[in-house]
């Protein structure tokens, strides 16, 4: 078993580094001369070659990568194009409004799509399962963009309960928090559903009947627990389905955090800005998914380790 | 042969979910097919006079700020939608078929390096990914559908790995074998129509992926670009006027979700139909 986690947690490593290879490729290989980027281009150029080996962007692309992925390991980012800020304040000044968006989404999704796909899920069958089914078909066709659109339509501008656009206050995260949750909370639902009704068929479940328990007893240690299992690893592997999501529902509502920064870095081509999001979203990705791996093999006894 | 498919797809339509999706998206095929005759004007047609009207006789679903038709733009984004959904979901499901089988066929280093390059390209959230590429491409139509496709396919890339490992030690695969069959023949006589199921379902399911995740990079500017009738775009243009005009918040949202819904419907159906233990 930890011969397992820990080749898991190696293979994140390695997952990490090509990812970082990737990234700093997808850089590299773009069109133009980055010292010009940078830098004022109308410099004469002598000073523009000089900044050129100050930058270290006259060495190898091999030498140049070790020195960007050790400086980003350090926590050294570089300094926006833009606004010459550094890249790690500019984020970190952003990244509590993506946790706050994010965390409240997961949290919905997960609370209530567990609670709604239990409910139907032990009520098998009957017309509350065949609302389940098409329900879960339809919210995941819902684009999350759009769907911000009717709620800010509906909730902002029809009936001002909440702000349009922006940050006002803790409540504020209502509508993205339900354009980013909603669509993805049909799988939980639809998950949580099919597994109740797999775990009821068990004979501890029947057991636990005939000794006479309580429904509701039976329901939450019985039945609930053991459903959770792959509903939790599902967790975990869609926490960068949600993390994409959250960049588009972030730009619809104009939503203060790293999915705006972003997009906004992308559209203006500021590059040492894109590298570190897109670096410190593919981190949570891999840890999300490789954390994912080991409960799964925590929580499932029978699951072979190699 | 044509005999066994009619009767596959009587068994399909048996499941409502599945007829229900077929018939809409029959729906969005004829409009994308007969969009000349369908809509009143063209997608370009500007007529600044009648900016950001609402819904009239003239303009079933009102005008833009430029006062062009949202139905007949909106009518004309089928075309669009249909052709980019497709295509990502060709590319990306070719790519993917190809590695599965490649992976699932060998043993050792080159399984590896499949499983590897599909395992770091799983790792990347796909908008994320598709974004960074878009921006190294810059955005356009096309470049949209290389960005989307070569991120799509390791799910396709799994599926058909594991379920090749398991067929190729079968019994009617030795055979196959041992009485000479070359390895091409092999895939095609044997292999792929065992898996080919699983391949209509996750390719169903994968279409509207597509297709939403090729209108939010529309909508975010990073896309199609304007004055193609991508629904993406129109939405994005729509949320300047939220207020005065809201129809063009509203109803190239609602063809969007049509399309998707149908796609889905018709997935789900299949998958119930061929193989409930697939994945979504």
């Amino acid at each position: 078993m930890t011969g397992y986690i820990i080749r898991r947690l190696l293979w994140g490593i390695v997952t990490v580094v090509t990812v970082s290879v990737l990234i700093f490729a997808i850089v590299y290989a773009m069109p133009g001369d980055p010292v010009r980027m940078i830098a004022d281009p109308r410099l004469p150029s002598e000073e523009l070659d000089q900044l050129r080996e100050r930058w270290g962007l006259d060495r190898p692309a091999h030498e140049q990568y070790f020195v960007w992925f050790s400086n980003i390991v350090r926590g050294d980012m570089g300094v926006s194009i833009q606004t010459r800020q550094p890249v790690t304040r500019l984020i970190s000044a952003r990244i509590f409004y993506t946790l706050y968006l994010t965390g409240a989404a997961l949290f919905v999704r997960y609370t209530l799509g567990v609670f709604i796909g239990l409910i139907v899920g032990v009520k098998r069958g009957g017309v509350l399962d065949k609302i389940l089914v098409i329900g879960t078909v339809v919210m995941r066709s819902l684009p999350n963009f759009w769907l911000g659109i009717i709620l800010i339509l509906i909730f902002a501008v029809y009936f001002p309960v909440f702000p349009v656009s922006g940050y006002d206050g803790l409540t504020s995260v209502v509508l993205p928090m339900l354009a980013l949750a909603l669509p993805l909370m049909a799988t939980t639902m639809r998950l949580t559903r099919s597994e109740v009704l797999e775990v009821m068929r068990e004979p501890y479940v029947r057991t636990a009947r005939a000794k006479g328990l309580h429904s509701r007893v039976v329901m939450f240690k019985h039945i609930l627990r053991n459903a959770l299992i792959p509903v939790t690893v599902v967790f975990f592997l869609s926490i960068p389905w949600l993390i994409g999501g959250a960049v588009v529902v972030e730009t619809v509502f104009a939503w203060p955090g790293m999915g705006r920064l972003l997009w906004q870095a992308i559209t203006s081509q500021d590059l040492p800005i894109v590298q570190g999001i897109v670096f410190i979203i593919a981190v949570i990705t891999v840890l999300s998914n490789t954390l994912g791996d080991i409960v799964c093999a925590l929580l499932d006894p029978t699951i072979r380790y190699d | 042969m044509p005999e066994k498919i009619k009767q596959a797809f009587r068994r399909f339509l048996k499941n409502k979910m599945f007829a229900a999706g077929l018939l809409m998206i029959i729906v969005v095929v004829l409009t994308a097919i007969f969009a000349d005759s369908i809509a009143p004007h063209t997608y370009r047609e500007m007529d600044v006079i009648h900016s950001l009207e609402g819904p009239s006789s003239q303009y079933p679903l009102g005008t833009d700020r430029y006062g062009r038709c949202l139905f007949s733009r909106i009518v004309y984004g089928s075309r669009l939608a249909l052709m980019v959904g497709f295509m990502i979901v060709a590319i990306s499901s070719a790519i993917g078929i190809f590695l599965g089988v490649v992976a699932g066929l060998m043993e050792g280093l080159g399984d590896n390096i499949i499983s590897y390059i599909s395992d770091v390209t799983w790792s990347l959230p796909p908008v994320v990914f598709a974004l960074a590429l878009v921006m190294l491409l810059g955005p356009s139509l096309y470049n949209v559908i290389i960005a989307l496709s070569l991120i799509s396919w390791p799910q396709l890339t799994r599926v058909v790995r594991s379920k090749t490992k398991s067929i190729k030690n079968k019994n009617y695969m030795e055979a196959a074998r041992a009485m000479g069959m070359g390895n091409g023949r092999l895939i095609f006589r044997h292999l792929l129509p065992n898996i080919l199921s699983a391949i209509i379902v996750l390719v169903t399911l994968q279409l509207p992926n597509a297709i939403i995740a090729s209108t939010a990079l529309g909508f975010l500017g990073l896309g199609t670009q304007p004055p193609a009738p991508d629904w993406g775009v129109m939405l994005n243009e729509g949320m300047d006027f939220i207020r005065v005009a809201p129809w063009q918040s509203i109803f190239p949202g609602l063809a969007l979700v049509w399309t998707v819904l149908g796609f889905n419907l018709m997935g789900v159906g299949l998958r119930d139909v061929l193989d409930p233990s697939l994945p979504d």
